[in-house]
Formats: structure tokens, sequence, C-alpha cells
């Protein structure tokens, strides 16, 4: 066979190609872009519209009145329950309570507190920073940790080191975390023989403490202890993913190929395996950021930190209807809207999504 | 080749010849497996001349894979590796670590067989082409961009490609790109593992072609692994048929193929049918059985259990190769010594 004929005869093969993003036949990037989006935020308003009317049904159904609960151990006449359950609108059919309830959440009005006789969202606001700022802390350290430590022992597999870091991880992940932060608040904070104590054992700052730098510490300080015990309880997750993620990449031939051009060990784990491997991880860690919000529940109780955790902690031995309605429906959707950006970050991380 | 190569130590021992580009030299791999160690490569010596292409041809399972990864220490721990190899005169296997770095990709590259996982899916391929200029200093003037314009130009793909990531290239492509990367050094040696292998059989002949065109007049040499042997034939100067870790017959590639001495090799040469020759096409012949389990290797010839012409000389006596004809040709039957005598 001649030259020329072999290459006429393989047509769509090589040069002469059109140009990068132009797929022929097919509709045009920026709509291929637009559709990925429209379809991610579709699927996330429908989450968050089911999660709203979970929530309303969701705590009628538990068991315990409000009224009843709030006014325990006072003398209150039939007259007074009546005025308060006409007052919290518990008076009127279920069917225009919740007529109610949806007509306040279009208005962003998610009604008042039972107990606290406030906005409901006027005690979020006031709690939601001290929430974000610990379980973003803590999942930000866990997840390093956990990528890290899970790197290191995927590439050490099966040596001592690898065997020491899993059992230490998954005995930490074994712990419960209201255990394990009392136990930090008996040695660190209470101090213990010897041990003077070395951190405060609960609220977040110390009253007093003024001024920019000063109470940035102060509350660092105070962060110590319910970060630590957050981290430790949950980066195993992140370890065993990662670790078996580098590991399903070990054996791979671009692994070989890297090895093959002469980069030092160390680069070929953190320029080719590391990337590849990380894909999977990430989905993990959105949503799990997501998850803590409503996860630091216990620790918060435990180190008495002013957040969301112990407010419907609060909230639900009543029922506070309201603020508990509201407290769910913002755990739920932080969960959807961290799986939302974690749909359009990973495009960002792999190419393959991408087109 | 310059004259200081004939003081070099190694070859003064040898006589005037001067140093080959490449030679192993009794190869020898064990895998360490649940069962005690499995010999993968047992006593491989091959010689390969700077400019020239040298097939090495085999069943998967032969060991000739392990050869190509042996060639630059490339094989897992559990892997332990004997005898020498001479690159340019310099025992790879002796080599300290920052010197094996050294010599990887810029004085041996290897094709791997890229239209599978051989490139890193989340990388650009211009990155992944220029990675080893960067690595080992070698990147022009001109600018390391620039050079992986020309290499991808000259393997056939529009500079433009640089910018893509392998899922967007065809299986060709992203062989060519292999190609590109493993020229992207200079190096004197390349080792082609299975280059052409998942492709369909018209891009598998481009794919020769430019091999061919890009090794032809450069003086780089060609280590070629398949197991296709008429991909071997049309590429290769040589052929080395390798059977249950061995060489079993040597010789130039053309008269191997036509003329096969040992029934192995025979055999896979009439598996795969000559264009143009109606004899082989009416009688295509495979070879019944599997290749022998490493860690359980029959008595004597290990070819002995599916080798149609055996005898009962043939499972006390494991032949090396002997002298087999014009040409350096060599073969481990026992059939050849006795016609040579």
């Amino acid at each position: 066979m001649t030259r020329s004929a072999t290459a006429a005869a393989a047509p769509p093969e090589e040069p002469g190609a059109p140009g990068p993003g132009a797929a022929p036949g097919g509709p045009s990037r920026a709509v291929r872009i637009l559709r990925y989006l429209g379809g991610r935020l579709l699927t996330a308003a429908v989450s968050l519209l089911a999660v709203m009317v979970t929530s309303f049904f969701l705590f009628r159904v538990l068991p315990g009145d409000p009224v009843r609960a709030m006014t325990e151990g006072r003398e209150v006449s039939v007259e007074q329950l009546e005025e308060l359950r006409r007052q919290f609108g518990l008076d009127k059919p279920l069917w225009q309570q919740f007529a109610d309830y949806c007509l306040g959440i279009l208005r962003f009005d998610f009604g008042t507190s039972y107990q606290y006789r406030v906005p409901v969202a006027e005690l979020i606001a006031e709690r939601i920073g001290p929430t974000v700022l610990l379980a973003g802390t803590g999942t930000l350290v866990a997840a390093l940790l956990g990528l890290v430590l899970g790197t290191r022992a995927a590439w050490r597999r099966g040596s001592a080191g690898d065997r020491a870091t899993t059992a230490v991880a998954l005995t930490l992940w074994s712990v419960p975390s209201f255990w394990l932060g009392l136990l930090l608040i008996v040695v660190l904070a209470s101090g213990a023989g010897w041990l003077p104590g070395l951190f405060p054992t609960s609220g977040m700052s110390t009253p007093g403490v003024q001024g920019g730098f000063d109470s940035a510490v102060d509350v660092a300080h105070h962060m110590v202890l319910p970060v630590a015990t957050m981290v430790a309880v949950v980066y195993a997750q992140y370890l065993l993913i990662m670790r078996s993620s580098v590991l399903d990449e070990m054996g791979a031939d671009y692994l070989t190929t890297a090895r093959a051009k002469g980069l030092r060990d160390a680069l070929v784990l953190r320029r080719h395996a590391v990337p590849n491997a990380l894909l999977p991880t990430v989905t993990l860690i959105f949503l799990n950021l997501g998850r803590v919000m409503g996860g630091v529940i216990l620790i918060e109780t435990v180190f008495a930190w002013p957040g969301l955790g112990s407010l419907f902690y609060s909230g639900l031995r009543v029922p506070d209807l309201p603020l508990v309605q509201a407290l769910f429906v913002l755990f739920a959707s932080a969960v959807i809207i961290m799986n939302l950006l974690a749909d359009l970050v990973y495009p960002l991380l792999d190419p393959r999504v991408r087109t | 080749m310059s004259t200081d190569e004939g003081a070099r130590a190694p070859d003064a021992a040898q006589g005037p010849d001067p140093a080959p580009l490449l030679r192993v030299e009794d190869l020898r791999v064990d895998y360490r497996t649940a069962g005690g160690r499995a010999p993968a490569v047992r006593g491989v010596s091959l010689t390969l001349e700077a400019g020239s292409k040298l097939g090495v041809a085999g069943e998967s399972g032969c060991g000739k894979s392990t050869v190509a990864l042996a060639l630059l220490r490339l094989l897992p721990k559990s892997a332990r590796v004997g005898g020498s190899v001479l690159l340019d005169g310099e025992d790879v296997t002796a080599m300290r670590w920052g010197r094996l770095r050294a010599v990887r990709w810029a004085g041996a590259s290897i094709v791997f067989q890229g239209a599978m996982h051989a490139l890193n899916a989340v990388r650009r391929v211009g990155d992944q082409i220029a990675e080893p200029m960067l690595l080992h200093g070698t990147a022009p003037p001109g600018g390391t961009q620039a050079r992986v314009a020309e290499l991808l130009e000259s393997v056939g793909l529009p500079r433009w490609r640089a910018r893509s990531y392998p899922h967007e290239l065809s299986g060709g492509q992203r062989q060519r790109v292999m190609i590109a990367m493993a020229l992207a050094c200079e190096p004197r040696l390349i080792i082609a593992d299975e280059p052409t292998t998942a492709l369909d059989v018209m891009v598998q002949a481009q794919i020769l072609r430019l091999i061919d065109e890009l090794v032809a007049g450069s003086g780089i040499g060609l280590l070629m692994i398949s197991h296709d042997l008429s991909v071997l034939a049309d590429t290769c100067d040589r052929l080395a048929v390798m059977y249950a870790g061995r060489v079993v017959e040597e010789g130039p590639a053309a008269e191997v193929v036509a003329a096969a001495r040992h029934p192995y090799a025979a055999a896979l040469s009439a598996a795969f049918p000559r264009v143009g020759d109606p004899a082989s096409r009416m009688a295509p012949r495979g070879l019944p059985g599997d290749p022998p389990d490493p860690a359980a290797l029959p008595e004597g010839c290990s070819f002995r259990p599916r080798c149609a012409v055996a005898e009962a000389r043939c499972s006390s006596t494991d032949p090396d190769l002997w002298a087999a004809g014009d040409g350096g040709r060599r073969a481990a039957c026992v059939k050849v010594l006795e016609e040579a005598v």
C-alpha cells in the first residue's frame, strides 16, 4: 500500500481536525455548561422544597406539647394555656398552620421563638458565626490531616507507619465525641495532678477581653479543645478515603511513565498520583462540610459553645417549633448547597467531566 | 562514534568493536509470590547497535515486558533482578539512584501502550511532554513550548493539541503523544513496549511508519516489544523470540519469520498469516495450550508440553541458544544442534 493511500484511508484520525472547544454536531460549550448548571440548580431546589415540608411535619409528629412544657412547674389556668396556644397559632387547624409556615418562609419569616420570644431569624443570625467558625476550622484541619496522612500511609502501604496511622485513626473514629471532649476538659482544661489547666473549659471568649487582636487570640484559645475533639473524631474518614484512592492509583500505568521519565518518588506522588486520587475525596469533603453544621451539636453542648448546635438542643426540649423547624431547614440546606458546590467544583478538577 | 570510545574499560577486554548501544547479559528477574519465587526472565541476553532496530516477540506472560521495565529498573519492589544491562557501556543495574534518574528518559525512553492509561488523565498533554525536558534541563533556548509544538508536529499532530487532555484524543493520537514524549530529550535508545496494541489496523500501520521514520537515520536505537510477530517483522532488523522467560530464537527479522528454526518461533509466525502469501492464508495455525506457569516450569525444555515434534530427550535437556545459521542466527532446540553437526 502506498503512503498517500494509507493516509487518505484514515479520515478522522489527525490534523485538520476542528479547533479546541468546537464539538462538531453538538451544542456549543456555553450551552452545555448552562444546561449542566441548570440541571444541578433544579435538583437542589427540589431537595430544598422537600426539606421544608418534612421539617414542618417532622416536629409535629414528635411527642410533647410546647405549651405544657413551657408552663411546667407554674400554676396556670386552662384559659391561660388557651391564650398561649392562640398566640402561637397552635389552635388553628393543621392545614392552616402549614399554610402560615409556607407563606412565612416565602417572606424569609420563620416566626418567633416560643421560649426566647424573639424572631427566630435573629437568634440564628446571632449563633451562626460561632458554629461556622468551629465546624469550618475543624473540617479544614481534619481534611488536611486526613489527606496528608492517608497519602503517606498509601505510599508506604503495609509498613509499620501505615498500620499505626490507620489503627490510631480508626480508634479515634470509634470514640464518642462527647466522651473525648469531657476527657480533654478534665485533663487539659480543669487540670489533673501536676498538669495545670491549659485551656478554658467552656464558652467562646473570656468576658472583659477587648481589642481585635487580643480577642482573636482569646477565641482561638477557646477553640483549641473543641476543634481538637472534632478533628480527632472525624479525620479518619478522610484518611481512609484518601488512602484507598491513592492505593487505587498506585498500580496505574501513568505512574510508571512518570517514574520512567526520571522523576523522584516524591514528585511522582505529588504531581501525578495525588491530583488523580483527590477526585473522589473532594466530593466527600464538600458533603461533610454541609453535614458538620448540624453534626457539632454534641461538641457545642459539651464545651458550651454558643453556636447553633446548642440552640437546636435547647429548642428540641420544648419543642420550640418555629426554632427547630428553621434550624432543620438550615442544616439541610447546608448539605444541599455544599452538594451543589461539589458538583460545580468537580469539573474544575477533572477535565474528563468538563466536556 | 569518537575514538575515545574504544578506550573505555569494558570494551578494551572485548576487542576492537565499540560498545554497542545496549548490551543485556544474562538478565534474570524473579517475582516474589505467595508460593515462593517465580522466575519471569531466565537469562536473557540481547545486543542492540546504535541506529538499529531489535524486536522482541512472544506471548503474554513470556517475560518480554518485564525485560523492557528491567532495562530502566522500573520493576516493582517484589522483583529481584540479576545479570547486567549495559547502556552505552554503563551498567544500569549498578547505578546509584541519582545517576539512574538522570539516565531515565534522557538516555533511554519508553513508548508505553499510550492508547490506554500511560498518560495522566488530569494534565494537559503539552505539560506531560514538557515535563521530562524541564526535569533533565534539555529544553532548547527557543523555549519549552516551542519544542513541544515541534515535537507534536513531528508526530503529525497540530500544535494546539498541546492544550488537550488525553481523553480528548483518539487512541492513535494518544500513541502519537506518547511517541513525541519519548523523543523529547533526544534519547539514544527508545524502548517501545507494545506500541500498537489496542489500536485498529489502519492506525497501527500509521504509528509503525511514524516510528520507522523518526528512528531512521537519527542514530537512535529501537527496542520494540510486541506479541505480534508481523508488526515486528515489518519494522525491525533483528528479532528475538521469547518463551517462558528465555530467548528461544534470534536472527535477522525476515529470516526468523520466513524460516524459523525453533518450533515455538515457527508456530508464532504461522499464527499471523502474511499478506500476499496464499499458503499461510490457507493454513493458519494456532498453538494449542498455554504458556507454562513461571512458578512451575516443566522439566527439560519448557516448550516440550506444547511442542509437536518433541522427543523423549526433550524432557531431560533444556537446550541453550545454539548457532543456527548465517547472520548470527541462534535457536534453543536440540534439533538445531543436531543439524548443525
